[in-house]
């Protein structure tokens, strides 16, 4: 795959992460409208560094997605496009910024902590079974 | 999914994924290994999303468009969390301890801080829109 060719799947796949991510946002938004937490932005983080994890481990040397060719494409499309798109790091921090001013100082650490953990939770699972492709 | 609203979030992640894809490609990865170009993205990100609300014109349309466009497409594609959880476990397996546990407290920490000071900057704007 060409360069310029590549670049605009990659931007395609994040257009279509981002487009995932709000459709989770407003799933959950009508199904539990009372919801205080973003929970939301924390299933959305969660499960795209699962995949993210997932492509990296399988990226690893040995995996079927190391080197050069068609694994780096199918990396850089799911990866920096899709979970790049589709997870967020700016709302988690605006999120956290909002719930220490109308919740507490501890609901919003304990918001970030829980997505730090969680995430790299996720992560880390992911590449042990892409590992183990 | 309403079409216009998705088009306008498809643009914002578009051109949000460009944007990180080009930082990307324009900052080196320091000998430490620490993860420099996510991390300038994320903080960046968070700046931006926290000044783009406090700017907001009153709740309206045209307030709403500009949230899906440049907040939940430009931002949250440019910033990313996955990015971060994955390098933080690839750091840590490769035994770069300490950059493993400050990368993702500086980012986590600095992020909620760019925030606020986007906000607070924004705020201080003066207002379009008769508010």
């Amino acid at each position: 795959m060409s360069g310029v060719l590549l670049f605009a799947v990659v931007c395609a796949a994040g257009a279509l992460g981002a487009l995932a991510r709000w459709g989770v946002d407003l799933a959950l938004r009508r199904r539990f409208p009372a919801a205080r937490l973003p929970w939301a932005t924390l299933l959305v983080n969660t499960t795209g560094s699962a995949l993210l994890g997932l492509l990296a481990g399988a990226a690893l040397p040995g995996g079927p997605l190391a080197g050069a060719g068609v694994g780096e494409a199918l990396h850089a499309v799911l990866g920096t496009g899709f979970c790049g798109g589709y997870t967020t790091f700016s709302t988690a921090s605006v999120e956290v910024l909002r719930l220490g001013r109308e919740h507490t100082t501890r609901t919003a650490a304990g918001y970030a902590a829980a997505t730090l953990l969680l995430t790299a939770g996720a992560a880390a699972a992911g590449i042990g079974a892409g590992a183990a492709l | 999914m309403p079409v216009r609203p998705a088009l306008l979030v498809a643009a914002g992640g578009a051109a949000g994924t460009a944007a990180r894809w080009g930082v990307a490609a324009l900052v080196p990865v320091p000998a430490s290994g620490w993860p420099l170009a996510t991390t300038l993205v994320n903080l960046a990100g968070a700046f931006l999303l926290g000044a783009l609300l406090a700017a907001l014109p009153r709740p309206g349309p045209a307030a709403e468009r500009a949230r899906l466009l440049l907040g939940t497409g430009f931002c949250g594609a440019f910033t990313t969390y996955s990015a971060l959880a994955v390098e933080v476990d690839l750091l840590l397996r490769e035994g770069a301890t300490a950059v493993a546990v400050l990368y993702p407290l500086l980012s986590v920490v600095g992020g909620v801080g760019c925030a606020a000071a986007g906000a607070a900057l924004a705020g201080r704007l003066p207002r379009r829109g008769g508010r």
